[in-house]
């Protein structure tokens, strides 16, 4: 527990899944580019993650940035860690890092 | 709203000094950019560390005037 309720929120968000996306809009209708390219990205991996709406939550959509001292959305976390946003994730998933991330994290791809 | 592509190098450089910048106005509409930012700043740090610090070094611009600005960083090689 932090002293900030907003940061306690994230985190149990970030604890109890394997893989989430703190994006505008939500994975079936992305609000923004961005993060419709990371949420593109994972659903071609089959990568099952939860998609967090922050235009749906002011203090989330706040909360994030400074939770990560990032200043951006999207931003996608992987078993409790920040990976990066849009630019950090495609470069990853190019290069096949991102995959490799995700298996040696032994994370849940959809059957 | 919108910075100006001069005023992006001139921070990034005055918060990292030595830093090799290259930016491009990816829509000539002032507001989406892409920047180069190569940096002897950023050896032994990951990636999210070096873009940590292209932002610090834009003082909270990132995410308000500066809407988009896509980031690729590197450590200068050592050839």
């Amino acid at each position: 527990m932090s002293d900030n309720p907003v940061f306690d929120r994230i985190q149990s968000e970030i604890d109890g899944n394997a893989v989430v996306l703190f994006m505008k809009g939500n994975p079936m209708f992305p609000q923004c580019g961005f993060s419709a390219a990371i949420t593109q990205a994972l659903t071609m991996m089959e990568v099952k993650f939860k998609g967090i709406d922050v235009l749906a939550d002011d203090e989330i959509r706040n909360g994030i940035k400074e939770f990560s001292s990032w200043p951006t959305i999207p931003q996608l976390y992987v078993k409790g860690e920040f990976v990066g946003g849009c630019d950090i994730v495609r470069e990853m998933h190019e290069s096949g890092e991102l995959k490799k991330l995700l298996d040696d994290k032994g994370v849940e791809y959809a059957s | 709203m919108a910075m100006e592509a001069a005023e992006i190098e001139r921070l990034i450089k005055e918060g990292l000094p030595g830093a090799d910048v290259t930016i491009n106005d990816l829509r000539g509409d002032g507001d989406h950019y892409a920047a180069q930012v190569v940096s002897a700043a950023f050896a032994g740090k990951s990636r999210v560390q070096q873009h940590q610090l292209v932002y610090q070094a834009l003082q909270g611009r990132m995410g308000n005037e500066l809407h988009a600005l896509q980031l690729q960083t590197s450590a200068p090689d050592n050839t």
